[in-house]
């Protein structure tokens, strides 16, 4: 062949893309001069139909048509253009300058060229279609690079084992979806043996969402170790995460200090889903407010407080699990495991198993993970352990009677003053006291002993070094001592509820821990005030 | 008997109705709280302060009978402020929310400035 080939190649595929070198050195062999201009030729100019349809070289110069494509190729110095095609498809142009010769192309060279385009065309595509495959798995493999780092960054900063607490079990667990979302959980280990307990939801996924993870976990150890309450412990730690979260970009997160000895959980909620604790009658959630982290700056955090009673399990979660679907697109849902916590009659351990059961049976063998599913649980023993050291302690301060009349929860609590005098609890202790003394002799009159006169309330008053407490017991078989609740002020301002019901959770309030028995007939609240600075041990008299 | 009946008595100061009240406030202080807030809805006082300054022990009865004022008092539009509580009590209004729905003042003058 005596002319040369300008190498000047238009990929058609794919919206005027340019085929790469490696691809236009399979048919330039070489080129001799330097490769021509590129030619851009729109996939609908008329050129492109008119090439696909044409058999073998098509004179440039003779050709009369409106088309853009075509005044670039005659403004390229395009003489002759053969097209490939392959299946019907045009996929490339072989463009040629004037031959070298000056001469114009003979039959025999278009002849010649079009019987290698006959041939180039299947092979350019081939070539085409491996390149496109490379790119693709290029991508993919970058793509699996990102999750594996993603998963990695999240597996190595969850904890590698599960907090040690006499008398509470704790469980953790974490399965990350395909694309790895942003979920975490943290343990703190506080002074005074208290657990920080962290629980969080990155938005978005993959590295991103991973590198929020991580800085939110650092920015709250941080911050948990400075501020003895959630709520300041959130609100700093939203301080911090506001001007470097990417836009976009937030964090529900939970965080909850417990005191093991009490059962004391102080909890403030960035916007993450509500815990549920089960308890002896039902499940109930632990409600506070707060927003998302990262969001805005200068928000607030509610902080809440409750007590998790021996026997009760707390199961704190991520939206992967309520958000769930099945394969008819119902969503596994809030209610639904409200439910199960309520119906749940297993151990805070093997809760977590309970709940992934009744996940896969919910949303089938073939489910497609859509977001990373955390659960951690937070159990406290039925019985507590007994620690006979503070057992032995207990010393028997006083014990008395009155009857069930309305008026005498004030004498005992006059009395349970007096008892106390001399144990140096403060003022303000002292008055906090007295107050859930007369609540609890209240209750115990009327809904335990039914205002009966002869029927009493005995009353132990006791001291050990590190607390007081008062022993209340009715005998009259009444109902059962339910759990506090907190009243809802807002519907008995409207007059959707009753103004009462304040008697229980004023107990629960002033005093430091609240343990009920129940006996043939009979029900015990005990009522249990540290002495200042004591928070800790098993004090139970 | 321990409890020390409660009374409550109405005085007028500018629009403002004070409720003095002396004794406990539990269930058999209802009839005595409940007249007096009557009295100063008669007087048509748009705001009426009561004044716990006298006042030793309110149980959660007691908190149920201020919900039921506190509720009467929104919905004729009247707004019900305290005075004279203890620490202890003032917890107590914090702690049940009743403070985020009457405002609690240090003493009278205070409260009658901004009724």
């Amino acid at each position: 062949m005596t002319t040369f080939l300008r190498n000047l190649w238009q990929n058609l595929m794919g919206g005027g893309r340019r085929e790469t070198p490696e691809v236009a050195a399979l048919v330039t062999d070489r080129p001799r001069h330097a490769p021509g201009p590129a030619v851009d030729i729109a996939p609908n100019d008329p050129i492109v139909a008119y090439f696909q349809t044409a058999s073998g070289a098509v004179e440039i110069d003779k050709l009369e048509l409106n088309s853009p494509g075509l005044r670039a190729l005659k403004t390229a110095g395009v003489k002759l253009a053969v097209p490939l095609v392959s299946q019907g498809e045009l996929i490339g142009l072989l463009n040629l300058g004037p031959r070298l010769s000056e001469q114009d192309y003979s039959a025999d060279d278009r002849a010649l060229l079009s019987n290698l385009a006959t041939q180039a065309g299947p092979a350019v595509r081939v070539a085409q279609l491996v390149r496109q495959q490379q790119i693709e798995a290029q991508a993919r493999e970058r793509l699996e690079e990102q999750l594996r780092v993603a998963r990695l960054i999240q597996q190595t900063l969850l904890p590698k084992s599960m907090p040690d607490l006499p008398g509470w079990s704790i469980s953790g667990y974490y399965q990350p979806a395909r694309a790895v979302g942003g979920d975490f959980y943290d343990f703190l280990y506080l002074a005074d043996g208290r657990l920080g307990l962290v629980i969080g939801d990155v938005t978005d996924k993959g590295v991103p969402a991973a590198l929020v993870m991580a800085t939110t976990r650092a920015i709250i150890r941080g911050t948990a170790v400075q501020f003895d309450r959630p709520g300041l412990v959130l609100e700093r730690a939203n301080e911090l995460l506001v001007p470097d979260i990417p836009r976009n970009m937030f964090v529900t997160c939970l965080y909850a200090i417990l005191d093991p000895a009490t059962g004391r959980l102080v909890y403030a909620n960035a916007g993450h889903d509500l815990p549920y604790r089960h308890h002896a009658t039902g499940a109930d959630e632990l409600r506070a407010t707060g927003m998302p982290l990262g969001l805005l700056p200068g928000m607030g955090y509610e902080e809440r407080e409750t007590m998790v009673r021996p026997g009760e399990i707390v199961a704190f979660y991520t939206d992967g699990l309520v958000e769930a679907h099945n394969p008819t697109r119902d969503m596994f849902s809030f209610g639904r495991l409200q439910k199960l916590m309520a119906a749940y009659a297993g151990t805070g351990a093997a809760l977590v198993q309970f709940l992934l059961n009744e996940l896969t049976a919910f949303t089938g063998p073939d489910w497609e993970q859509e977001d990373d599913v955390t659960l951690v649980t937070l159990e406290r023993a039925a019985t507590p352990p007994v620690d006979p050291d503070v057992a032995t302690k207990w010393e028997t301060l006083a014990t008395f009677s009155w009857s069930s009349e309305p008026g005498n929860e004030r004498l005992a609590m006059a009395q349970v003053a007096e008892v106390v005098t001399a144990e140096h609890l403060s003022p303000a202790r002292l008055e906090r006291l007295k107050t859930g003394v007369a609540e609890a002799t209240m209750n115990a009159m009327e809904h335990g002993n039914k205002f009966q006169p002869e029927v009493p309330v005995d009353f132990v008053v006791l001291a050990s070094p590190r607390a007081l407490a008062v022993r209340i017991t009715d005998y009259g078989g009444g109902q059962a001592i339910p759990e506090a609740q907190t009243p809802d002020i807002e519907a008995k301002l409207a007059g959707e509820q009753t103004p009462r019901g304040w008697g229980l959770f004023l107990i629960e309030k002033m005093v430091d821990e609240v343990r009920v028995t129940a006996g043939a007939g009979t029900h015990t609240i005990e009522l249990i005030m540290y002495r200042e600075g004591e928070t800790h041990g098993n004090q139970g008299a | 008997m321990a409890t020390k009946a409660l009374e409550a008595a109405v005085r007028q100061q500018g629009r403002t109705a004070v409720i003095d009240l002396r004794g406990d406030i539990d269930s058999f202080g209802e009839v005595a709280l409940n007249a007096a807030y009557a009295e100063a809805e008669r007087r048509d006082a748009p705001a009426v302060l009561l004044n716990f300054a006298q006042v030793e022990y309110i149980n959660s009865t007691g908190i149920a009978l201020i919900v039921a004022l506190l509720a009467r008092a929104r919905k004729s539009g009247r707004r019900l402020l305290t005075t004279g509580l203890s620490s202890h009590y003032v917890e107590i209004f914090t702690i049940t929310r009743l403070a985020d729905f009457m405002h609690i003042y240090p003493d009278e003058a205070a409260a009658l400035a901004q009724a």
